[in-house]
């Protein structure tokens, strides 16, 4: 065998493999994207993580993570987040599956249902929190109804506090869980509750033991999702809450830095801090969700 | 008693029962109360922007339209809906356009690496896009493209290219491939198959990507928020500064400015709805999770 | 929870509509202890529909079901006591195959040491222990419809509904599950419900068989009954009476008479009821055929063709006038060959015309 051939043989052998193991043109169409993912998305954090170790003042590399954790109201803005966005994800994951639940099976006026509750989603918070703001006012709508219902008789306060950011966050993220958990239900094939129905459980045990159990991991994505969505409450904050008391969440300590003294060094350590926390709860939902089954919800062959 | 005599209350009773039952009225209660204090703080916009002045009572004083004229002008938003057009159009194609070839060949192909490629496309819609936002908006400024249009599309490009490749990678696995290898037989080549036979079948799956997106866009802040400048502002971020700057300008004006936003919104949700199904619009986010196992 | 013994399950005039359709129309039927019943009839008939409203997955429309005296078309499914062994299974993708058995003794909340010992009797009963630990997905077909019997039959149901279970199953496996089926039913003296559009599985398995057709009942009987003497051109069709024909009836007594087309004459001693003279349609099986003229029963023909089918031959043959007749035999015969066909009158059954016999497989 000559050497050429021999060569040739190699090289269609090395092609052969890079074939079986899927490299072939075809991936070149990636390239653009994972390129645009690069430099876009990649790189700054990159870069922004790097920047957070250089202080503007020149100090240590620490220094901006001393200042941000020495300082109590700095430091708190992380509590201020979970306790604003851990409830509100459990509230609105707790909401969903019962109304998700109840429409499973077609329900008269569905579709009107599920595009009136997408309305919210498309507005967006900073609209909700607008609305919000008037309408949860002292003598806005909503007091002025519970005063004249006789339920209360000085209006509550829920503006300039925790209520009023905790409120907007529902009002836009119960109908994104809502929709998420409807669609994970809907893919739960129903043969399955019948089957249980038949070996002798009853409505609540079928939930129980049938549907709880494969709905688990939609939950869990629906509950991170809406974790996120809560976590950059920054307008609603602003707008809604009291952004230098209780309302001082991450997203807000971190604007108000580059709006204040355009140290976006710092603004970078506090955007690596959030990024920090929120993976952390993700990945301990996911680590849960891995004990539950994740595969086929449809059940059976096929 | 075994007559054959029909009861025909069977059915109809144990749907009756269905329907009562105490965790039905529940639920429905609830979902009531969320759908009126919905409608409570819509309204509570719209009623506000038609008001002479509104401090006291159920209902404003007087009614009036010329708010919308203060806005209009004040906020120039014909100015801001040409902005936001041109961000949301320029963002929606150059997504599609780098998104689609990517999703086909990851819904294709199986290879090393392909997962950390896959959570270079998912961390981008799993973080808070405050996160990633500000090191991303200290990028572009020092590129020198802060404030402008190009720095605003770059922005929302970050979510908006995983968010195609996440609708359409399920949705090109799901197309044979052996439909692809019947043509290739038949004598088509690469392009042919691209355009005959791909093209054709993916064209449902673009348009819900596309309008994902563009409702995406439009309703985007904190992105376009850390990056805008003066020429570069889009709706959302003009009703920010508005409603956060308020005092200035009447609270009425400030109003009108939402319901501009409002209907451009419900406008494009509207169109959108034609295409795709509510659910649809937030469920592309399952095929993350599947993604994932 | 364990069985407790009925004398028979009656339903009463069971119907169904969905919409404006009936999908079920008056079954009306009383199984005895012990016995097993197949529903026979073709794609969309209204078995499946029938045996969900047995199972109380689907509410009738009408009609009423009782067990001995006690009625119990209006209990939701958990609170009727039956077991089912859905078409695709239905097994729980999240529990392995040791605790999809165990389901229903848990809600009823058994104690820990008796699950275990049931499970492992109904695990041993189907074969299954070396996979007891597997989630349904790592099973072949055949395992997973065992485990969907073994969930089944575990909990002793007092009646033990079955749709299509062997459907997706391939011929061989079929056969083999087919007998366990019946060993099952036998052992542990269940009362059976057998959905199925297979005639030979209803056959072979079933006490009673009961032939559904559009909704309505056509005939209830032995497998025998039904094979031997189908109760109308429609189940005769089904049942394999392949040889359809259209002739004219001239009566010699109730049971008894002529019956003529334009070429061909034949006597029959089989008469449905209610048969009068004029237009009729006469079935013939396949194999009731003989190589030669029967007590005067003659048809001539010319063979068109020849299909050997292992233990005999398909025979496809002309009559005089053009029509095809099918017939079975072990006689080896030509293409083209000239034969007499003759047939004894009491295997030429003659039933009143239906508009269009619909053809069945
Ligand atoms: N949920 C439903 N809504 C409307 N029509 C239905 C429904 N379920 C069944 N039907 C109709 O009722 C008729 C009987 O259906 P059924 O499922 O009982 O048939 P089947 O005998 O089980 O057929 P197969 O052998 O194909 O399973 C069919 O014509 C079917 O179209
Ligand atoms: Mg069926």
């Amino acid at each position: 065998m000559s050497a050429k051939t021999q060569s040739r043989e190699f090289s269609s052998t090395r092609r052969f493999w890079l074939k079986e193991h899927g490299i072939d043109s075809t991936l070149l169409l990636i390239v653009p994207a994972l390129l645009a993912m690069l430099v876009f998305f990649v790189y700054p954090t990159v870069y922004g993580t790097i920047l957070s170790f250089h202080p503007a003042n020149k100090a240590g590399f620490l220094e901006n993570y001393k200042t941000f954790f020495g300082d109590p109201y700095m430091r708190k803005s992380i509590f201020n987040t979970f306790r604003i966005a851990l409830p509100v994800s459990l509230v609105n994951v707790c909401l969903a599956v019962p109304v998700a639940v109840k429409m499973r099976h077609r329900v008269k006026g569905q579709r009107a249902i599920n595009t009136i509750l997408i309305i919210p989603i498309s507005l967006g918070t900073v609209l909700i929190a607008e609305g919000l703001y008037a309408y949860l006012s002292p003598n806005g709508w909503f007091n002025r109804t519970l005063m004249a219902a006789h339920i209360i008789h000085a209006p509550l306060q829920m503006l300039h506090n925790f209520w009023g950011v905790m409120i907007s966050l529902i009002i836009s993220g119960f109908p994104f869980a809502f929709l998420l958990t409807l669609s994970y239900i809907s893919g739960i094939n129903p043969k399955m509750e019948e089957a249980a129905s038949i070996l002798g459980a009853g409505p609540i045990q079928r939930f129980r033991f049938v549907t709880l159990p494969l709905l688990a991991p939609g939950l869990a994505i629906t509950f991170c999702l809406n974790f996120v969505l809560a976590f950059s409450v920054f307008p609603s904050a602003n707008l809604l809450g009291n952004p230098s008391g209780d309302s001082h969440v991450l997203a807000v300590a971190a604007t108000d830095v580059i709006s204040q003294s355009y140290d976006y060094s710092m603004a970078s350590a506090i955007s690596l801090i959030t990024a920090v926390c929120e993976i952390t709860v993700v990945v301990l939902v996911f680590a849960i969700r891995s004990r539950f089954y994740t595969g086929s919800t449809t059940g059976g062959k096929g | 008693m075994a007559s054959l005599a029909t009861p025909p209350e069977v059915q109809v009773k144990t749907k009756w029962k269905i329907s009562k039952s105490p965790s039905s009225w529940l639920v429905w209660g609830a979902v009531i109360f969320f759908f009126i204090n919905l409608v409570g703080v819509i309204g509570t916009v719209v009623v506000s922007s038609f008001g002479t002045e509104w401090f006291d009572g159920w209902l404003p004083a007087g009614w009036t339209l010329s708010f919308y004229q203060t806005a209009w002008h004040d906020y120039q938003v014909a100015e801001l809906l040409k902005v936001t057009l041109k961000v949301a159009g320029a963002v929606v194609l150059i997504a599609i356009l780098v998104g689609t070839p990517a999703a086909y060949a990851l819904a294709r192909r199986d290879f090393p690496g392909k997962r950390i490629v896959m959570l270079c496309f998912l961390l981008p819609i799993m973080l808070p896009p405050i996160t990633f936002g500000i090191p991303l908006a200290t990028f572009i400024y020092k590129l020198n493209l802060g404030g402008t249009l190009l720095g605003v599309i770059i922005a929302n490009l970050v979510p908006a290219i995983p968010f195609v490749i996440l609708v359409l990678t399920p949705f090109i696995e799901q197309i044979d491939p052996r439909i692809e290898s019947a043509a290739r037989i038949c004598g088509a080549n690469t392009w042919q198959i691209f355009w005959r036979i791909l093209a054709p079948l993916i064209v449902p799956g673009l348009l819900a990507a596309a309008l994902l997106v563009l409702v995406q866009t439009v309703a985007l802040f904190e992105l376009t928020y850390l990056v805008s400048g003066p020429t570069s502002t889009t709706l959302v971020v003009a009703l920010y500064y508005a409603v956060f700057a308020s005092g200035i300008r009447p609270y009425q004006a400030i109003s009108a400015m939402a319901v501009f936003y409002m209907l451009s919104t419900l406008f494009i949700l509207i169109v959108a709805l034609r295409f795709v199904s509510p659910t649809q619009l937030v469920s592309r986010v399952r095929n993350t999770s599947e993604e994932k196992n | 929870m364990s069985k407790t013994s009925f004398n028979e399950l009656r339903l009463v005039g069971v119907s169904r509509t969905f919409d404006e359709s009936v999908a079920l129309s008056n079954l009306s039927l009383t199984i005895a202890n012990g016995e097993f019943i197949a529903l026979l009839g073709p794609s969309g008939c209204g078995k499946s529909t029938a045996l969900n409203c047995i199972a109380g997955l689907l509410s009738q429309t009408s009609g009423s079901i009782f067990l001995d005296g006690k009625r119990i078309d209006s209990l939701p499914p958990e609170r009727r006591g039956f077991g089912m062994v859905f078409q695709n299974y239905a097994l729980f993708p999240h529990l392995t195959v040791r605790n999809n058995i165990a389901f229903g003794l848990k809600i009823r909340r058994t104690k820990k040491a008796e699950v275990r010992k049931r499970v492992d009797a109904a695990l041993a009963l189907v074969r299954l222990q070396p996979h007891a630990d597997k989630f349904p997905a790592q099973l072949s077909g055949g395992q997973q419809q065992r485990v969907a019997i073994a969930r089944a039959v575990v909990l002793e149901p007092q009646v033990v509904l079955m749709d299509e279970p062997l459907s997706n199953l391939d011929a061989k496996l079929r056969n083999e599950m087919r007998g366990e089926i019946r060993k099952l039913h036998k052992t542990l003296g269940l009362t059976s419900i057998y959905v199925t559009h297979d005639q030979e599985e209803a056959m072979s398995l079933a006490d009673r068989v009961v032939v559904m057709h559009d909704g309505v009942v056509q005939q209830v009987g032995t497998p025998e009954d039904v094979y031997l003497q189908p109760a109308n051109a429609f189940v005769a069709d089904f049942m394999g009476y392949r040889n359809l024909l259209q002739m004219t009836l001239k009566k010699s007594s109730t049971k008894a008479g002529a019956i003529t087309s334009e070429k061909i004459k034949l006597s029959s001693s089989n008469l449905a009821a209610k048969t009068t003279n004029g237009a009729v349609t006469v079935a013939i099986r396949p194999d009731d055929f003989t190589v030669k003229a029967t007590r005067g029963n003659q048809i001539r023909t010319i063979i068109s063709s020849v299909e050997y089918q292992g233990k005999d031959f398909g025979v496809e043959a002309t009559c005089e006038d053009g029509t095809q007749l099918f017939i079975r035999t072990e006689e080896k015969l030509k293409i083209g060959q000239k034969v007499t066909f003759g047939v004894k009158p009491e295997r030429v059954l003659v039933f009143p015309q239906k508009k269009s016999p619909s053809h069945v497989g």
